[in-house]
């Protein structure tokens, strides 16, 4: 595999690999030296056209423990801000001879695009509301971790409940697809004025009954309300939006045994996820940011390991 | 993508077995009574294996030192794929499991694969031991010296020596993996 574009780019053996590699990446972070030298000499940028603190900084640590030297571009500051168009701005980096770039762009489809100019090998880190694959495989990262925990192998016949901004998320999109390689079953749930357009394509039942979801799902997911991009109108109140589709207190109780909680980050207590929620025993929050960095590890090592660059 | 481990038989090869399971056994038996030997008992001493056979050879290496110890001794796996020197030239490779059991600072390490052939296992194995502690001393022990070094490297404690020619593959079978114990050598065209 060269490029990392779509969440859909991974056959069932490479998603698995990329799982099973970043078990052993994990074990990294409690080591006393951090560093595998796996990706010596080799550059990696990460640039990011849109603002990111977990997603840029768990590729760079990811980056430097693989010995990569990676080195983080941002739009502020660069010569974007004086005009200088995509196209420019990547032929230019890429001359420069860089192995790869982490990319992040408001827009749907850049990385794809950025992937058709540049020599380098190109990792989509977020394309405006279209996919995020690395956050799709570090949720399989830390739900498995949580399947197994339970004492119960595999996606095959799991319930995950993506619940909330579907409209704005890039994460629903490369869950999707990754859960449909990965054989866990996606059920979606969100008010109808942020369900995107297509959604029936997607092979996923669509419910905008939370309550009736929550009851058999194995994984709650809950989905930021994107605000930032939201001209208005899509919800009257935060409250009200709360009542419907929040993680409260209620449904925190009503979720059945075993099933556990995801949230991208970062999270909007009180709207979309209670406190409650948010730190529950059963949450995986903190594990999904820890599992972060290893499957990025595992992502790069997998990209750009190998010459061949064969998966 | 899962590349086919190094040394997984190859059926339907010709190959011919030069040490039988009595053999390997009491080869086995006597590393392990030189193992303890030059360290003078089983104090600080942990075995690392290699995958995929030195895991299973220092389990066994392990169980014999315990039984002439009368306690255990420490084991654990080191895994060494991220630091071939081969990486890049090869399809990407699958990774193994690392672990290692609590602090090797100060430890004697004692290294354990099936076979030594170029060293550069070895080479890579010790830059590995580097990133995760400073043991008082790393020694190495193969079932199987079979020369051909392009690395000085030496191993302290050998199960046996065989002539081979360089294109000749060297197999090691263990029971657990293989469902008998023997080494053969076969004329594959191999670089093993």
């Amino acid at each position: 595999m060269r490029h990392l574009l779509s969440a859909a780019d991974l056959d069932l053996a490479s998603a698995q690999s990329i799982l099973d590699v970043a078990e052993e990446m994990q074990q990294v972070q409690s080591r006393p030296v951090k560093k595998l030298p796996a990706l010596r000499g080799r550059t990696v940028v990460n640039i990011f056209f849109e603002d990111s603190t977990r997603t840029r900084t768990s590729f760079e640590i990811a980056g430097k423990w693989l010995s990569a030297d990676t080195i983080n571009v941002s739009a502020k500051g660069s010569s974007v801000s004086k005009g200088e168009s995509l196209r420019d701005t990547m032929l230019t980096l890429d001359a420069m001879g860089v192995d790869a770039f982490v990319i992040r762009h408001p827009s749907s489809g850049a990385a794809q695009q950025v992937a058709g100019w540049v020599k380098a090998q190109v990792i989509n880190a977020g394309d405006g509301q279209h996919e995020h694959p690395t956050q799709a495989l570090l949720d399989a990262y830390s739900m498995r971790h949580h399947f197994r925990s339970i004492g119960s192998d595999g996606f095959a016949g799991k319930k995950i409940a993506i619940v909330g901004d579907l409209l704005h998320s890039r994460v629903v999109r490369s869950n999707v697809l990754l859960q449909r390689t990965l054989g866990g079953e996606v059920v979606l749930v969100a008010p109808p004025t942020l369900l995107p357009t297509g959604v029936e394509t997607w092979g996923c039942p669509v419910t905008s009954d939370f309550d009736a979801a929550i009851a058999d799902a194995d994984i709650v997911m809950m989905l930021r309300v994107q605000r930032e991009r939201m001209a208005g109108g899509f919800f009257p109140t935060e409250r009200e939006y709360a009542e419907g589709y929040g993680l409260t207190e209620a449904r925190l109780a009503a979720m059945k045994p075993g099933a556990a909680i995801c949230h991208p980050g970062p999270m909007n207590r009180g709207v979309e996820i209670s406190s409650a929620a948010a730190d529950a025993a059963n949450s995986l929050v903190l594990d999904q940011v820890a599992g972060g960095v290893a499957v990025r590890m595992s992502v790069l090592y997998h990209l750009l390991g190998s010459d061949e660059g064969a998966m | 993508m899962a590349d086919p481990a190094p040394d997984t038989p190859t059926s339907g090869l010709s190959s011919r077995v030069v040490v039988d399971g009595p053999e390997l056994a009491r080869s086995l038996a006597r590393m392990a009574h030189q193992i303890l030997e030059a360290n003078r008992g089983a104090d600080d001493l942990v075995l690392l294996g290699i995958p995929t056979r030195g895991v299973f050879l220092a389990r066994r290496l392990a169980a014999l030192i315990a039984e002439i110890e009368g306690r255990p001794v420490r084991i654990g796996e080191l895994d060494i794929t991220m630091y071939r020197d081969d990486l890049r030239a090869n399809p990407t490779r699958s990774v193994g499991r690392t672990a290692i059991p609590g602090r090797i600072d100060d430890a004697v390490v004692v290294l354990v694969d099936d076979v030594l052939f170029s060293g550069r296992t070895i080479t890579a194995a010790i830059d590995a031991l580097r990133d995760l502690g400073r043991p008082r001393a790393v020694r190495l022990a193969v079932l199987v010296d079979r020369g051909h070094r392009e690395l000085p490297i030496a191993a302290d404690h050998v199960g046996r020596t065989i002539q081979t020619a360089a294109d000749e593959r060297v197999q090691v079978r263990l029971s657990e993996l293989d469902g008998d114990d023997a080494v053969t050598i076969g004329r594959t065209g191999g670089t093993r």
